[in-house]
């Protein structure tokens, strides 16, 4: 019972982190159809740029306070990989809209492999570790089994859960209230009429992107703090079960991205706790295929009709 | 020359001004990241390295590409008023390339043992030409899937792989020799393609890349954990080619000795002394890339007979619109499922190959990044066009092979600066430059497998795809 309430408090945290990387997807997915297939990779850069704020805060101008450090790596890392997203939709993406439907998926692998290459050349390929930011010892205890197994909530985890919570609630506000959102959700409905009415579709889909990078940005410095460490090659695996976890919960729905999210969570860490580690990647590739092949529509989608 | 009547005082404002946000961007983009290095110091803690210059020489190539893309836009505004549209025009070129090509590869070791001797063999004919050709029957198998029938699969390694431990585990197990193996593997491949292909294949283009990309990556981890069946990340051994049954060693069974028998039987038949060859390990090589020619080449003679079938029409029809094709009757599923499947089949002969040249089979040649580069080959190449396939793998594996050769650029960038480490900047953004110019590739020729009253090619520029 305690061993199971432990990995639920991770498989929520990992869960959160999921859930943010899977909004981008199903945002893009919803405005313009497309698989962001480099969204994984902008996720690792984010992280980079995370960790480089965080240095640069930490050893050059020698702040210890975790708060500062946090929101500045926050900062930072939301408006400079807003700025990539938004480079990368631009050069890549924008002019092949109305091309055919696969050769902007084509050009994402191109891009998720530049990014990749980039960051392994520019910053070498070593693994990146990072002290922790909160002393790992420092838990909050909740109970212990009569075998000692003692179940803990540590700090970062409470952070990771109400820094996603926060800024879901942002994210959700600027969907559903503001002018800006508003022009999403239409374009996401019909991006001709829109077009028609006078929304500016280029800048909405364009504000796609950057909003769903600063959320990629976010859940990058997250998995910094949980895990301490980055390399070039991280952006793949979690990319794709974050994909995973948009279509469980049905692509282009933002609350079935964020279920979908702390679902995978969930499987992954009660798969690795009670089966296998070595096969936790296997399990959620399947729970992809399976739920792509039995429910392509998700847990919340709406089920698609094919148009000429 | 007259100049542009727009190039007034406001347009180059305007060209400044994007030169300017074109700067502030790369800096933002390229400043922390390229400007400030990660480092791990004697304590092993990060610390971080400023950089000034890389990050300037980004920016400033930034700006550069800017203006030069501007003014070839201006060039090609002032062109259009005069310039005519062309159509495409097969060229001479293009009609001697296939024998050229043909008979370049088969004298090809016959051309390195001339020019560099035999000592030359295990880099040129083996790393540069059994590889080159090794890529050149993957982006041919994934052709049939890619090009012809218009299905992204990204898990294609996937095939490779079963093919490879098809190879290895059945002739450790059953002690089967690799010309048994060899088709066996590419119907196992074939068997699994099929398998995966039935329930997937109802799927949506872009989902199904996505699926297949699991499938890919799931045949990896499995490789890599099962360790009774797959010898795990330590791999298992597979046994080498042999000649028919022959080894190519210095045995008295071996190859050398054997051949000395047959030319001597010859020789002494006409009354001269009989001969004997010495053994020496490069026979095996040249053995390898014939029989690897002779599989690429059966790949795209299946390929060319395929498509002159009906099956391949229904490909091709297909990938030109779904839509279209299920209201004429044709069964797309059965359609995709054979393309599938001789994809995969022709993927699981190159990895029975690849497992007796290399002679040892481990999961680390099978990650996703081997499927991104035979990819990267199908769509550089012009998705359909086998000769645009074959240049961009020898462009792709060649290409690395120069990039490691430039040493100059050491003396520029310093001894840390390997040419070869932006192998996947370059074939990324080539990906991308490809799509954005010419989505239908390089050789952008297609010809038309039915017609009406006479053949003619014409450009691909004109085809229109549907939404398949």
């Amino acid at each position: 019972m305690e061993y199971f309430l432990q990995q639920l408090i991770n498989g929520i945290t990992l869960g959160s982190i999921y859930g943010l990387i899977a909004i981008g997807y199903t945002m893009v997915f919803g405005i313009i159809g497309m698989v962001n297939f480099s969204h994984g990779d902008v996720f690792m850069v984010s992280a980079f740029i995370a960790l480089i704020a965080f240095l640069v805060v930490s050893v050059w101008l020698g702040i210890g306070s975790v708060a500062i450090a946090l929101i500045v790596m926050l900062v930072v890392g939301m408006v400079l990989t807003g700025l990539w997203s938004w480079t990368i939709e631009k050069l890549a993406y924008r002019p092949l809209r109305g091309s055919f439907r696969l050769a902007p998926l084509i050009s994402a692998i191109g891009v998720s492999l530049v990014l990749s290459n980039f960051i392994q050349v520019a910053q070498d390929p070593r693994n990146k570790p990072i002290p922790p930011l909160f002393d790992p010892n420092d838990v909050i205890p909740i109970t212990t089994g009569a075998d000692g197994f003692a179940v803990v909530l540590a700090y970062k985890q409470i952070v990771i859960v109400l820094v996603t919570a926060v800024l879901l609630g942002i994210f959700w506000y600027v969907v559903q209230k503001t002018p800006l959102g508003r022009a999403q959700r239409a374009c996401e409905q019909d991006r001709k009429m829109a077009a028609l009415l006078g929304i500016n579709v280029d800048r909405t889909v364009s504000a796609t992107f950057v909003m769903g990078a600063a959320l990629a940005a976010v859940a990058g410095v997250m998995y910094l703090m949980q895990y301490g460490v980055i390399s070039y090659q991280d952006g793949f695996i979690p990319g794709i079960k974050a994909f995973t976890a948009a279509v469980l919960g049905g692509i282009g729905s933002l609350p079935g991205a964020v279920i979908g999210g702390l679902l995978i969570g969930l499987i992954e860490t009660f798969f690795s706790g009670y089966f296998s580690l070595a096969y936790k990647d296997v399990a959620a590739f399947s729970i992809l295929a399976i739920v792509l092949i039995f429910m392509p529509q998700g847990l919340l989608g709406r089920p698609e009709v094919e148009k000429v | 020359m007259s100049k542009p009547q727009d190039s007034t005082p406001s347009h180059t404002r305007k060209l400044f001004l994007g030169a300017l946000l074109v700067a502030v961007v790369a800096l933002g983009l390229f400043g922390p990241l390229l400007g400030l290095k990660t480092e791990q110091n004697m304590d092993n803690q990060l610390v971080l390295l400023f950089r000034p210059w890389h990050a300037i020489i980004a920016i400033l190539a930034c700006v550069a590409a800017y203006l030069v893309i501007q003014a070839i836009k201006i060039a090609a505004a002032h062109r259009e008023a005069t310039a005519k549209p062309v159509a495409a025009q097969p060229s001479a070129l293009g009609k001697y390339l296939a024998p050229g090509g043909l008979s370049f590869v088969f004298i090809y070791p016959l051309l390195v043992i001339l020019l560099v001797g035999t000592s030359g063999i295990p880099k040129w004919v083996d790393n540069f030409g059994i590889l080159i050709l090794i890529y050149v029957m993957l982006g041919w198998g994934l052709n049939i899937v890619v090009g012809l029938a218009g299905l992204l699969d990204l898990g294609y390694v996937a095939f490779y792989a079963i093919g490879s431990y098809s190879y290895a585990l059945l002739s450790l197990h059953f002690g089967w020799s690799f010309w048994l193996c060899l088709p066996v593997a590419g119907i196992l491949a074939a068997f699994w393609g099929i398998l995966l292909g039935f329930p997937v294949l109802r799927l949506r283009g872009d989902y199904l890349a996505i699926v297949t990309l699991a499938f890919g990556e799931i045949i990896y981890l499995v490789a890599k954990n099962w360790k009774d069946f797959t010898g795990g990340g330590a791999g298992i051994s597979a046994p080498r080619i042999t000649f028919f049954g022959i080894k190519f060693d210095g045995t008295p069974d071996g190859f050398a000795a054997w051949l000395s028998w047959v030319l001597s039987g010859i020789t002494t038949t006409f009354g001269f002394d009989p001969v004997t060859i010495p053994p020496a390990p490069w026979y095996r090589t040249m053995f390898l890339y014939y029989v690897i020619v002779v599989l690429a080449l059966m790949t795209a003679w299946v390929t060319l007979r395929l498509r002159r079938l009906p099956v391949g029409r229904a490909w091709e029809a297909l990938r030109e619109d779904e839509i279209a094709c299920r209201s004429l009757g044709i069964n797309t599923t059965n359609t995709k499922l054979t393309a599938f499947a001789c994809g995969a089949f022709f993927g699981g002969l190159a990895g029975a190959f690849f497992g007796a040249r290399q002679g040892f089979v481990d999961p680390e040649g099978f990650k996703f990044i081997e499927s991104a580069i035979i990819l990267a080959i199908v769509v550089l190449g012009g998705m359909g066009s086998l000769i645009g396939v074959a240049l961009a793998a020898v462009a792709m594996q060649g290409g690395t092979e120069i990039l490691r050769e430039l040493d100059f650029l050491k003396h520029i960038f310093g001894d840390d600066f390997k040419p070869e480490l932006y192998r996947m900047l370059i074939f990324g953004s080539a990906m991308v430059i490809i799509m954005l110019w010419k989505p239908r590739g390089f050789v952008s020729v297609r010809q038309p497998t039915a017609f009406l009253h006479e053949k003619k090619a014409i450009g691909v520029d004109n085809v229109k795809e549907g939404h398949g």
